[in-house]
């Protein structure tokens, strides 16, 4: 992974600095809270309900060990001993105090982290698939890519007052697991027939308020001029995104009113000029000696078939999770680990300090240092050889990280809601909670396949209820908790907006509800057919009648 | 017929973004022990009072919510404010509720 | 409002001019961009320096021809998170290659200074206690830049590759 040399560790300290001095002023009146708002943002600093909240960049979902050890002891030493994973491969700690926040950057640059930009309207942090460098079919490493992007894009002089957030996403493969299609802009690596390694570019993606599915923009972009088509496309948003109502300001509202052709033709006449001018090239030296940075680690030589593996098959709870958690790596003998956050009752995407750490140990044990965040709040141990999965499992039991539901409906991607979060109108985490537990059966699960649930708390949408399979949104009606449900989004390469089915249910009948749904879709699948497809197939009208109709025999 | 609805004055504390509640020209940490407003031009008064906690760099945003008081105790109107006094409902080992554990 | 150029506070040639109002004499004056467009040359005739305000959603491309007459271009930010004059600036300094002064006006913090002379800033009015201190500050607290703008100082990948 991207190890800081004396430059990069430069500009963390020096932003660790500025920090420190911009708290100093605010503590003493010289800069009025209007004032010192924008600027805590742009180091992760929100004000939520109980407390401030701290969000930590995580470049394209990648730890170290090293890293892994400083969160957990960030969490005990600063903050109630645990953080919550994002979906946009973050880490949040919802307890810290504002005087400790300049030494908990310190701390954080010491093992080459940050919070820099991770909120603010600037370009934020760029995620990328959690499977990269390990799975098969990848045109590129998508992670060269994005560390390329964060570089550019921080301290951008020009990008840092934009009309509001930027998110940028880059994946390798033409399986899309970091939901490109709705980001700000959204990278694709595709190679030309050429055989040339280029990018394809999607602008205006989004959820929130207005969900969109990207346009393609940038249809193959030579990999010297990304970073001057990236900064074409800024420059477009910058001068002419809204600024007049902050509902209307993200790029995806320009891109649409103006539609790809025309906003492509903005952004290539400013790329025309910027090319020109040369400044922002990259040369071939370049994107290898980043590239190195993104070696695989020495494989072992090994048979794809483990005896070791296969004997422990035999036991049902390993093989329950061998069938969900683990998928191909390109190398044989090895496996790419999931280790799913979402315990059945627990809060998704929460780890705590003792669970890091623990965390470490396999990274260091099994995972050759490395471990990844993913956009679903799950981690990822991306390189494992076969023969030690037995052992790595029979740790994970132990930690309360072994929960066999990757992928199946108890895996669920929520934002903390109103339990934690200033802007919520509805909790989410104890709704997530209660459709675990009636879930919870495995062999349920199983025969239900793969469905994607994904609730947020409130319109802006965290917990990306637009791109669920089932989404569920949290509002406020009329002073009471109340939650809506959308069908049909996806937020792979097969990029969909979730259609809302109809009128809400309360937080007493919402689980109810859900289960009709899925009821609802058993009723309706072909063999091996999953809900997104069944619902692509029948369309909503099925799924309504059966889930209020079942909810008014239910009145009686 | 309902109770009818009075109001308290929170706030965060600025250097550790802890929940404060106005009582009596300052601040307490929870709710129980706020002072509750049953005439609203006292609770614009205290609104205006806390100014000076922000201008003397101490609170921020500070703002009235609505409540109810009954026999059992003070009832904040909305969940937000319930959650605010509390802590988070999935957790009741953090937050003011711990507290009294 | 006082005036910082070049690092140090600064006499201010201009008098902003607000549309009909009449124009003082032996001054510089500075107006808006209608009304440089309706009396320019007037402006040149009679009046030095001759500065244009530009509001934030002015694409200064409208001035390419009188840059070399235009002693400075004011760009007004309504408030500070109102970001299009960092493009402006920039694209004024780098592609219609102006050498004037560009102004920040308007509501901006401190700690955007150091971004607003990366793009081509060179003069700021600032609020009445600014500190001259603060200013050598804020150019101060970051050592190095990812990435290449109007300021022409050298990147972090330049420095590498000296290395």
């Amino acid at each position: 992974m991207y190890r800081y040399d004396e430059f990069d560790a430069a500009m963390v300290a020096d932003r660790v600095a500025q920090f420190r001095y911009q708290v100093e002023r605010r503590l003493k009146g010289e800069l009025t809270e209007d004032e010192f708002k924008p600027l805590r943002l742009k180091n992760g600093l929100y004000l939520q309900l109980h407390a401030y909240m701290l969000r930590i960049a995580i470049p394209y979902g990648t730890l170290s060990t090293r890293q892994v050890r400083m969160l957990a002891h960030i969490a005990r030493k600063y903050d109630r001993g645990y953080g919550h994973f994002t979906t946009r491969q973050n880490l949040q700690f919802h307890w810290p105090k504002l005087v400790d926040v300049p030494d908990i950057l310190a701390d954080l640059a010491s093992v080459e982290m940050h919070c820099i930009q991770t909120s603010g309207n600037c370009i934020r942090n760029v995620t990328a698939d959690q499977f990269a460098g390990a799975v098969a079919g990848e045109v590129e490493d998508p992670r060269i890519l994005s560390e390329i992007v964060r570089q550019w894009s921080t301290f951008h002089p020009e990008f840092s007052y934009l009309p509001r957030k930027f998110k940028i996403a880059v994946s390798g493969t033409v399986e899309d697991r970091a939901a490109i299609k709705f980001h700000d802009i959204g990278i694709e690596i595709i190679k030309n027939d050429a055989g040339e390694v280029g990018y394809r570019v999607f602008v205006g993606g989004g959820m929130g308020r207005t969900p969109y599915v990207g346009l393609e923009i940038g249809r193959f972009v030579a990999r010297e001029d990304i970073l001057a088509y990236l900064e074409a496309c800024m420059r477009v948003y910058n001068e002419y995104g809204r600024r007049d109502n902050i509902y209307k300001a993200r790029v995806k509202i320009l891109a649409h009113q103006l539609g790809a052709d025309e906003f492509r033709r903005q952004a290539d006449l400013e790329f025309a000029e910027i090319k020109k001018a040369g400044t922002l090239q990259v040369p071939a030296e370049e994107l290898a000696r980043i590239a190195a940075y993104f070696a695989p680690p020495a494989f072992e030589t090994l048979p794809d078939v483990s005896p070791e593996f296969d004997a422990a098959l035999a036991d049902k709870d390993f093989a329950n999770w061998a069938k969900t958690n683990l998928t191909p790596h390109r190398v044989p003998g090895y496996a790419i680990v999931t280790i799913s956050l979402k315990e059945i009752g627990a809060t998704p995407g929460d780890a705590t300090a003792d669970q890091l750490d623990a965390a470490a140990q396999l990274m260091d044990d099994f995972g050759y240092d490395e471990i990844r965040v993913t956009h679903e709040q799950n981690l990822v141990l991306p390189h494992v050889r076969k023969k030690d999965l037995p052992a790595l499992f029979a740790r994970l039991q132990t930690l309360g990280l072994a929960t066999a539901n990757a992928g199946l409906i108890t895996d669920i991607i929520c934002c903390p809601g109103l339990d934690y979060c200033d802007l919520a109108n509805a909790r989410s985490i104890p709704i997530a909670q209660q459709i675990q537990k009636r879930f919870a059966d495995l062999e349920r699960q199983h025969d239900l396949g793969e469905i994607k649930i994904k609730m947020s708390g409130c319109i802006n949408a965290c917990g990306h209820h637009h791109a669920g399979h089932i989404g569920i949104l949290g509002v406020d009606k009329k002073g009471v908790e109340f939650y809506q449900i959308q069908l049909g989004g996806s937020g792979a390469e097969d990029a969909s907006v979730g259609e809302i089915m109809g009128p809400g249910f309360g937080k007493d009948e919402i689980v109810d509800a859900i289960e009709r749904v899925v009821d609802a879709y058993v009723k309706l699948r072909k063999p091996y057919e999953r809900l997104l497809d069944t619902y692509r197939r029948v369309g909503m009208v099925p799924f309504k009648n059966m889930v209020y109709q079942e909810q008014t025999h239910a009145a009686y | 017929m309902a109770t009818p609805v009075s109001q308290m004055l929170t706030a965060n504390r600025l250097r550790d973004g802890d929940v404060l509640y106005w009582k009596a020209g300052g601040w307490v940490l929870t709710l129980p022990e706020g002072e509750v407003f049953d005439d609203p031009k006292a609770a614009d008064a205290a609104l205006a009072a806390a100014a000076a906690f922000v201008q003397g760099n101490e609170v921020v945003a500070p703002y009235l919510f609505d409540v109810r008081v009954d026999a059992r105790g003070i009832h904040p109107v909305k969940e937000r404010e319930i959650i605010r006094a509390a802590g988070p409902s999935v957790r009741s080992d953090l937050g003011k509720q711990a507290a009294h554990v | 409002m006082p005036l910082i150029k070049n690092g140090a506070f600064a006499a201010d040639p201009f008098v902003f001019v607000p549309d009909g109002k009449a124009f003082p004499e032996d001054t510089g004056v500075m107006v808006t961009l209608a009304r440089f467009q309706s009396e320019r040359e007037n402006l040149f005739a009679h009046h030095s320096p001759v500065g244009v305000r530009l509001a934030p959603a002015e694409n200064p491309e409208v001035l390419k021809g009188d840059l070399p007459r235009i002693a400075a271009i004011a760009i007004e930010f309504p408030i500070f998170r109102d970001g299009r004059g960092f493009s402006w600036a920039r694209l004024l300094r780098t592609r219609l290659g102006y050498t004037g002064e560009i102004r920040a006006i308007g509501h901006f913090l401190y700690d955007q200074l150091a971004f607003m002379a990366r793009v081509g800033f060179d003069a700021f009015e600032v609020r009445q206690d600014f500190r001259i201190e603060d200013f050598t500050r804020a150019m101060g607290e970051m050592h190095y830049v990812y990435q290449p703008s109007a300021d022409g100082k050298k990147t972090i990948r330049d420095l590498r590759a000296v290395k």
